[in-house]
Order: C-alpha cells, then sequence, then structure tokens
C-alpha cells in the first residue's frame, strides 16, 4: 500500500471547507492548463497581503498540475522608498517622487529581468502582482507567453503624474486584474476583476478552542459572559475608530453590560495614526470596558481568538478597500456591521449577512437589535459563513486565476467552448 | 436513450471601464456599449455572490433601486426576461425603450452617489466538459446535489438563451424521452431560476427529481 502523496492532501483538506464540489470544478478546469509555465512575481516572500495569497496559490496550482513557480524581485532601500511612494500615490496621496528614485526603480528592475530572464522568457504566463516588479516586461522583448499585471491597490484616485508614469508601462501587457469595478482605471488591454479572498487555513481563520479563546479574554481582562462588540483596524481616520466608540456609547445606555475591543497595529512608524490613537484613547478614557489594544503587534491568533469570542464584529469604514476582515469575522458566523463603503457592500446584505451602516447611530442601532434579537444575530452568522464560503474562499482565487488563463490562451470570444 | 453529457463553465469578468451616475447616462451607454454587458448584467450576474433571495432579477434593476432610489424604473427593468429575446441585441432595443419611458415621464434627474456608479462590465464564459455522461434521468437523484454551480448555471440558466431558446438543458432532455416524464418536465417548468442563489436552485432541482424517481416509488 502506497502512502497519498502530499500534493493532493492540501485539496483534501481545502474541499472540507470549501466543498467537494469547489474543488472537483478546480481539478476540471486546470486538466485544461495542464503542463502550462506559470510564473509569480512579487516584491517579497513574507509579510503583507500578496505574499500571504502567493504562500496557498502557487502550491495549489502546482497540485493542479500547472508547473509553477514564484519569483521575487530583489531590490535596495532606495527601491523600497520609490515603491512605497507608489504605493501611497496611487491610492490617491499628491507625491513628487524625485528622478533619482525612478532610475533607482527602472535600474532595480533591469538588473533583476537579467536574473529572473531564462524562466520569464520561457513562461506561458506570468503574473506581476504590483508595481514593483511591473518594469521586468520591457527588459524581455522575446517573452513567449501572456504577461498579466495584478493591482492589489485601490486605483480608483489615483495622483495622476505617478499613475501617468507608471501606465506608459503597463499598457503593454496582455492583461490587467483589478479587486473590484471601482478600483480599476482604464486600459488598452482587458481588465479582468478578480475579488480577494481570505485562506481558511490560516492562523486568522482556523477554528480555535474555547481554552484558547478564554486565555486570551482573560490575557486582556474582557469578561467572557458579558456581550463584546470588536473592530480589527488600524487607527487610521478612515477606519472611524472614534465612531466606533460613539456608537458602543450609544448602545451601552440600553445593554449596560456591553463590552467594546478596537483592535490595531502599532502606529510607530505613522504620525497621523499617533494622533488618532490619541484621540481614541481620550474619547476611551473613564471607562474600563473599552480596551484599546494597540501596543505593538498581535498575533493572528490573538486576533482571531478576539474575533471568535465577539458577539458581533464592526468595520465602521468610512472609505475603505475591500474590507478582508469583514470577510474574516464573517467567516467565524459573526454578524458584522460595517461602513456603507467599498468592498464591504459587495459582502454585507442587511438583514441576511449583516448590516451596511452610514453613521455612528446607524451602527448603535443595529448592535441594540442584534444584542435583543439574539436568534437572528445567529442566523446571520450562519448565511454570513456561507456567503464567504461560496464566493470569497482561496479556492474561488484560484478559479478566477484559472479561468483567466483559460480566456486568455484561447483567444478573444466572449465564449469558449472547450472540451 | 440519448445520454446526458454534464458540462461544467466559469466565467471571467472583465471590466469596459464605462459608467453611469443617472438614468440617461445608463441609456447613453447602453446604445453602444459591448454585447457582452448585456448577457453579463443580466445573466453573469447569477453567477456573482448572493445570498438567497434576490429582489431584482438583473444588474440595472439593482442599481436603479438600491442606487438611484427609482423603484420605477427599476420594477419594470425587473420584469424584461432574457430569454424571451432572440439574440442580445434586441435584449438591448427593450431596455433602452424601458429607460427612455421612464425618462419621457419624469422630470427628476436623480443621480447615484459617486461611489455607487453603474460599472458596465461584460465576461467571457468557458465551458467544459466534465466527461461525465448520464443514461437515464434517474441518475440525476444523486448527481445534481454534486453538481458545481457552474454546471447548474450552464444547463438551467444559461441553457435558455441557446436554441431552441427558453428551454433548459433538463427539461429539453426529459421532453425528448417521451410522455413518462411529463409530470416532472411540469415542474421543472415551474422553477422561476432568478431570484435564489445557484447553490439554493441546485437543491430545490435535486427535490424535484427526488420527488420523483425516490419518493415516488416508495
Amino acid at each position: 500500500m502506497t502512502a497519498e502523496p502530499a500534493h493532493s492532501r492540501l485539496l483534501k483538506r481545502y474541499a472540507e471547507h470549501a466543498g467537494q464540489d469547489a474543488v472537483e470544478q478546480l481539478r476540471q478546469l486546470a486538466d485544461l492548463l495542464a503542463g502550462l509555465k506559470v510564473v509569480h512575481v512579487n516584491s517579497t516572500l513574507k509579510g503583507g497581503g500578496v505574499a500571504e495569497i502567493l504562500e496557498k496559490l502557487v502550491p495549489l496550482m502546482q497540485e493542479l498540475g500547472l508547473d509553477t513557480s514564484w519569483k521575487v524581485i530583489e531590490g535596495n532601500d532606495d527601491f523600497f522608498a520609490c515603491t512605497k511612494s507608489f504605493h501611497n500615490a496611487l491610492q490617491g496621496k499628491a507625491l513628487r517622487i524625485p528622478e533619482t528614485l525612478l532610475r533607482v526603480y527602472e535600474d532595480v528592475n533591469a538588473r533583476n529581468a537579467e536574473r529572473l530572464r531564462p524562466v520569464l522568457e520561457e513562461a506561458d504566463v506570468v503574473f506581476i502582482h504590483d508595481p514593483q516588479p511591473a518594469l521586468l516586461l520591457r527588459h524581455l522583448p522575446a517573452r513567449r507567453g501572456k504577461w498579466i499585471w495584478r493591482c492589489h491597490i485601490d486605483l480608483s484616485h489615483p495622483y495622476r503624474p505617478v499613475w501617468n508614469y507608471l501606465r506608459q508601462f503597463l499598457v503593454s501587457y496582455d492583461a490587467s486584474v483589478f479587486s473590484l469595478d471601482a478600483f480599476a482605471q482604464p486600459m488598452p488591454h482587458p481588465v479582468f476583476l478578480i475579488p480577494p479572498s481570505i485562506d481558511p487555513l490560516s492562523e486568522k481563520n482556523l477554528p480555535l478552542d474555547p481554552e484558547t479563546v478564554h486565555e486570551v479574554l482573560a490575557e486582556f481582562g474582557i469578561d467572557p459572559q458579558r456581550p463584546l462588540v470588536i473592530q480589527v483596524s488600524r487607527f487610521d481616520r478612515f477606519k472611524d475608530p472614534l465612531g466606533v466608540i460613539q456608537a458602543y456609547q450609544l448602545a451601552k445606555g440600553f445593554v449596560p453590560s456591553l463590552q467594546l475591543v478596537l483592535a490595531g497595529g502599532g502606529a510607530v512608524d505613522d504620525p497621523e495614526g499617533e494622533g488618532v490613537l490619541s484621540e481614541v484613547r481620550e474619547a476611551a478614557e473613564g471607562d474600563p470596558d473599552i480596551h484599546v489594544l494597540s501596543s505593538g503587534h498581535y498575533s493572528d491568533r490573538t486576533i482571531n481568538a478576539l474575533q471568535t469570542a465577539a458577539d458581533i464584529v464592526l468595520q465602521k469604514s468610512l472609505r475603505e478597500g475591500f474590507g478582508l476582515t469583514v470577510t474574516e469575522a464573517m467567516w467565524k458566523g459573526k454578524p458584522v456591521i460595517g461602513g456603507n463603503t467599498g468592498g464591504i457592500r459587495l459582502q454585507l446584505l442587511n438583514h441576511r449577512t449583516g448590516f451596511l451602516v452610514d453613521t455612528p447611530e446607524g451602527a448603535a442601532m443595529r448592535i441594540r437589535y442584534l444584542l435583543f434579537e439574539r436568534p437572528r444575530m445567529g442566523q446571520i452568522g450562519q448565511n454570513a459563513r456561507e456567503l464567504v464560503r461560496q464566493n470569497f474562499l482561496i479556492t474561488r482565487h484560484l478559479r478566477e486565476y484559472l479561468t483567466l488563463m483559460v480566456a486568455l490562451t484561447h483567444g478573444n470570444e466572449d465564449r469558449i467552448e472547450l472540451g | 436513450m440519448v445520454d446526458f453529457a454534464i458540462k461544467d463553465c466559469v466565467l471571467a469578468i472583465i471590466s469596459t471601464g464605462r459608467r453611469a451616475q443617472t438614468l440617461s447616462e445608463l441609456r447613453n451607454v447602453l446604445r453602444d456599449v459591448h454585447p457582452g454587458c448585456i448577457y453579463h448584467h443580466f445573466w453573469g450576474t447569477l453567477l456573482r455572490p448572493q445570498f438567497s433571495d434576490r429582489e431584482y432579477n438583473n444588474d440595472f434593476a439593482t442599481w436603479c433601486h438600491h442606487s438611484l432610489h427609482d423603484n420605477r424604473a427599476a420594477e419594470r427593468l425587473a420584469v424584461i426576461d432574457p430569454a424571451g429575446f432572440s439574440d442580445l441585441e434586441s435584449l438591448r432595443q427593450e431596455l433602452i425603450e424601458v429607460i427612455d419611458e421612464r425618462l419621457d415621464e419624469t422630470e427628476l434627474m436623480l443621480f447615484a452617489r459617486a461611489d455607487q456608479q453603474f460599472h458596465f462590465a461584460r465576461s467571457v464564459i468557458v465551458v467544459f466538459d466534465t466527461h461525465r455522461r448520464l443514461s437515464h434521468p434517474a441518475e440525476l437523484v444523486k448527481a445534481l446535489p454534486e453538481l458545481s454551480v457552474g454546471s447548474v448555471f450552464y444547463h438551467f440558466i444559461d441553457a435558455r438563451r441557446r436554441e431552441p431558446i427558453g428551454v433548459d438543458d433538463f427539461l429539453a432532455w426529459l421532453l425528448g424521452l417521451g410522455p413518462e416524464y411529463q409530470g416532472l418536465c411540469n415542474s421543472l417548468a415551474e422553477v422561476d431560476p432568478y431570484f435564489e442563489s445557484l447553490f439554493v436552485l441546485r437543491d430545490r432541482l435535486a427535490g424535484l427529481f427526488t420527488e420523483h424517481f425516490v419518493e415516488a416509488a416508495t
């Protein structure tokens, strides 16, 4: 008797969460692409949302029979200073980037193109993630595959001079991918829309045993017997932490035992974040039931435990990208009250999977409603989990990458019939 | 008996970059937008995230209701049955006429919020053979709950715009097998596919086949 090959184990584990039908569909779709050489290129192996996605997508693609590899470009401090500025400018901040930094950006891409030339020229499909490696393409005229620029950034209101600089290089790609229609910019090639996803097997999302959850609550002095609402977000005005405190205070008049956790990362390198945090501390002062967790980095497991313990999760953003913290909370079966903005609108359907609100008053009203109608809360949480299972797990994300590859490698038809 | 070939499909969604913020802008873009957009916003929308029941069965109507708050336009657009049109161009004309009528009767110019504009998208549908074949309708009792939602979409919804229009693949297969399945055919014809998620629709169809082949036999 032979042992089960390691390569089929991961898909099996995903089938437990996403359903056997979803995994079977991936296998069938991947059969159409068997043997294809696929390369993903980004700027970091660890840390950040892109690396987190690739850590799982790449082995899954390999399991499905695609010859997939992941390459990381090498840069220096000036290069990353430049791409950090790109990141901020593309999200709307008016930033002039010095010519010297732009030259560094171009040189680093040229050097990496030389280093990666054999693998990139041979690839059938190349995914370039975000602006950091975007200029590789111009140095590889002998490439034979399809090149796709995958933009993980909200480009709805870019700072134009920076966008125009990058755009001149991006127009040569065969396609782009954006997370949402609202984030996209017009391009001369097909612009595909693929929303992001969460990984049910990550530390952030795996189910925790009740002891672990209780230990974390005890660590922060949170009473497990009393109702708890939580917002997990960095201390940023667009996340409206002050609005969350206002909503909590309004609701507490009707639910005196209510507790609030505001959990966010440290803000040492973000002067504006420091200002918001001190305003939050001031607003929370004197109320022992408001727990502001801001001292440094909390592990994924800690955040998972806090979300798991919460009765209701808030994401009262005034402006938001896709809002993956909403997705994570929904996956834990929590009713979410979210700001009526960005990708949150795609996930929360009033009275079914959560509530969309426009004001702190609206959030307070929904907190009171849900705590009063506890059975309804359970039902909404179940619906929320099911919506995520069907639409926002990494298996769906992978399916859309495979579909995109089939579409690009089979011409420009609106309808492609195979087999 | 002809075998039933189970197929599957997936959609790749492509942004056109075109948007509308008012009803008249919606009409203007509709005049010359890629015909794939008409398909996508009527049919493709059914393969996108949704939970259970949906109020309006196409994106144009949903947008008029939720973003423009023009319920008259929403209701009139929602009642358009895309399966009743032989091609996407005639469906486009119907949409434009309904919107023109609404624009003629109102002096109000309703605007959607800047972040709630209508984004025109189109989709590429990739259809592939699962190589699974069914030789008898009773096999659908077991097969239906195992189908991907892409298969449900392809056979029960997308089929309605293929020739002969208005008939899903299950019904077409049963009709070709003679009168013994007339009762099941009638039940299938009663299922309105536009108001629930494909997961719920799959369960509903599985229920009909189970009722016919299993419960009737016991």
